[in-house]
């Protein structure tokens, strides 16, 4: 059987102080040739400052049926928010 | 004391290492063991074509006969490039692909580097956008190393015999003549001689760790500091050229 | 989750024009026709280096060569996307490279003409990606999410190709009578198969009525189709080089052109496995694919023993 070796996903970092972003993902049989890969096809345009890969099966996506039970919850609790909140007029700094 | 020529003959032979080297490279496009590697191939290509391009680009205003890069890269004979001969070699299998890799990168590296405190602005400039490039070419030829010399007996039959492939063409590339000893008299070009031992150090753990036993030559190759190349050469140069020599008249 | 809940939940996600996801719950079917499409566009992107990659050791500048190199680069990238976009549907790569070696998969029937001279790399660089990036522009809406986005990546990075194409027949036509000769040439070997590239007529095509429904497919061949003619004209004229129909012509009521008969026997034999360079690009993918073999052998096994 062939292998086409194992499957990363890249995250990239476009500049400096900016979170790491899913980029797409490549072939690779160690973390090495990982970062190399993701070097190669995914900061071709000098996209990027720093990469991280990991291997695929390491990711843990929630279930779409889950969806309603794991986000609506918070859409109620609009105290979480500063617009939630009457402030003074005349006040500042707040 | 360095002669107008012999600054005008080193350019060449750091353009055209470049771009030897760059035209073998371009061939394995499509060609990969797999389609990542295709596109870091690529890269290492696209690396050593730029830098001929700007080596030579300043070698055609050393000159001062008006001959752009592509003068130079598409119209000197075969007797007139200065590449060494490593570069010329065919390509070989991935292994060998590789051997060669590791031997020119960690060559380029040391040169490079050594290049990046040139007296001269301007190679001392792109040397030091070289050096990064030549760094990453090491590195990813290494880790394809020891992947291949640990990897399966196959793999380890293969790389061994690049390395038997290419090694006697490895003295050649710290040979000194007079003009380069010049150049790096007065700081303008590297001295060579002293980056053998460096060269030895930076490589020899690197084939141990791959199970890679160092061959053993009794002649290295010469020439190429002459314009005296490989058969090889002749056919790269009458494909790379035949759209400038066939119409000579056009703009491309 | 029973069928009549998979159904409904994805069709309310298609009719408010939201994404459908790799874990949503799809029809088989979708699933489907998505890896056929996808992977077909996959093999597409890399077999198309090939014609290309024929002109890389003798392109005639520095920059040319360089340029190239990049865009064939591209091409490899953005078959890896697509195969990496097809792999979130439930296909390994190694059994999308298996059916294009057994033909079960296909790829765009273009590359299966030869790149003859220089002016095929102008050539295929403004017409064939100028056609591609017509139908992947439109792909950027498609339903399924990893989809859409490797559309989007690719269309921004397509974006200079076809430039890149149109600037060499330009050079070409400024040039000496031998190169607009050539680039004319180039030109008439190319112009019907670019357009055969948005498939069969609408009335005539197999696989469009679910991908409409299924909004995979936002605009039809025809319409896609026209899209490319009407903009390409401009540009040939533009450069004073002859669109090889007699019959094109600009009509004035459809506010569009007309345009000649394709050659759809011709489209079919080369489908069908007989065009100019069908043999050779499988030929040459078969023969890199199992030259790799040991080489991906070794670097799984190197990794194996090391993980120990």
């Amino acid at each position: 059987m062939d292998t086409q070796l194992d499957l990363w996903e890249v995250f990239i970092q476009k500049k400096d102080g900016s979170e790491h972003a899913h980029a797409g993902s490549v072939h690779a049989s160690d973390s090495k040739m990982a970062l190399q890969n993701a070097r190669d096809i995914y900061t071709r345009r000098n996209e990027g400052t720093s990469i991280w890969v990991v291997p695929s099966n390491y990711i843990t996506a929630s279930n779409p049926e889950d969806a309603q039970m794991l986000f609506d919850p918070s859409t109620e609790k609009v105290y979480r928010h500063p617009t939630f909140y009457v402030v003074p007029a005349g006040a500042k700094q707040i | 004391m360095t002669t107008h020529n012999a600054l005008y003959k080193y350019l060449l032979f750091l353009g055209d290492n470049g771009l030897i080297q760059g035209h073998r490279l371009s061939e394995l496009c499509s060609n990969g063991p797999i389609l990542e590697e295709d596109l870091a191939m690529t890269n290492l290509a696209l690396d050593h074509i730029g830098r001929a391009q700007a080596f030579l680009k300043y070698a055609g205003e050393v000159e001062g006969k008006g001959r752009t890069e592509d003068d130079l890269a598409y119209k000197r004979g075969e007797r007139e490039f200065y590449n060494n001969l490593i570069a010329e070699l065919p390509n070989g299998d991935f292994a060998c692909t590789m051997a060669r890799m590791l031997i020119v990168s960690s060559f380029e590296y040391l040169l490079f580097t050594a290049l990046c405190t040139s007296k001269n602005a301007t190679i001392a400039a792109i040397a030091a956008k070289a050096v990064k490039e030549a760094k990453y070419h090491f590195m990813h030829s290494r880790d394809w190393c020891y992947r291949l010399g640990k990897g399966t007996e196959e793999s380890h039959r293969r790389l061994q015999n690049g390395f038997n492939e290419f090694w006697m063409f490895t003295g050649e590339l710290f040979e000194m003549d007079a003009d380069f000893a010049a150049l790096a008299n007065d700081g303008i070009g590297a001295d060579l001689t002293v980056l053998k031992p460096q060269w030895l150090t930076l490589v020899q753990p690197i084939l141990a760790d791959s199970n890679i036993a160092i061959p053993n030559v009794d002649y290295m190759q010469t020439g190429s500091r002459n314009g005296i190349h490989t058969e090889y050469l002749g056919h790269i140069l009458s494909e790379m050229q035949y759209l400038q020599r066939a119409y000579p008249d056009a703009k491309w | 989750m029973n069928t009549t809940e998979t159904k409904s939940s994805f069709q309310d996600k298609l009719d408010q024009d939201l994404c459908i996801e790799p874990k949503d719950t799809m029809p088989d079917e979708y699933r489907k026709h998505l890896i056929r499409q996808i992977s077909q566009h996959a093999h597409s992107e890399v077999i198309g280096m090939q014609p290309e990659g024929n002109w890389i050791t003798r392109a005639p500048s520095l920059r040319a060569k360089q340029i190239l190199l990049a865009k064939i680069q591209d091409e490899g990238g953005h078959g890896l996307y697509l195969y990496s976009t097809a792999e979130t549907l439930g296909i390994s790569r190694e059994e999308m490279i298996e059916q294009l070696h057994t033909g079960k998969a296909k790829y765009s029937n273009i590359f299966n003409y030869p790149a003859l001279t220089w002016a095929d790399i102008g050539a295929i660089g403004w017409l064939v990606d100028g056609a591609a990036i017509v139908n992947q522009v439109s792909l950027q809406k498609t339903s399924y999410g990893p989809y859409a986005r490797a559309m989007v990546r690719i269309c921004k990075e397509e974006s200079f190709h076809q430039r890149q194409g149109y600037e060499i027949m330009t050079n070409m036509m400024k040039g000496t009578k031998e190169q607009q000769e050539m680039a004319q040439d180039a030109m008439n070997r190319w112009w019907w198969p670019s357009l055969m590239m948005f498939g069969p007529h609408d009335s005539d095509s197999p696989h469009s009525g679910n991908a409409f429904v299924w909004k995979i497919k936002r605009k039809s061949n025809d319409e896609l189709r026209q899209r490319f003619i009407d903009k390409t004209v401009q540009q040939a004229e533009t450069i004073g080089l002859t669109i090889p129909d007699s019959d094109l012509k600009w009509n004035e009521t459809k506010n569009c052109y007309d345009h000649g008969e394709i050659n759809w026997e011709e489209f079919r034999r080369v489908v069908n496995g007989n065009g100019p360079c069908n043999k050779q690009r499988m030929t040459h993918h078969i023969k890199v694919h199992n030259e790799g073999a040991w080489v991906r052998e070794a670097a799984a096994a190197y990794a194996k023993a090391n993980a120990k």
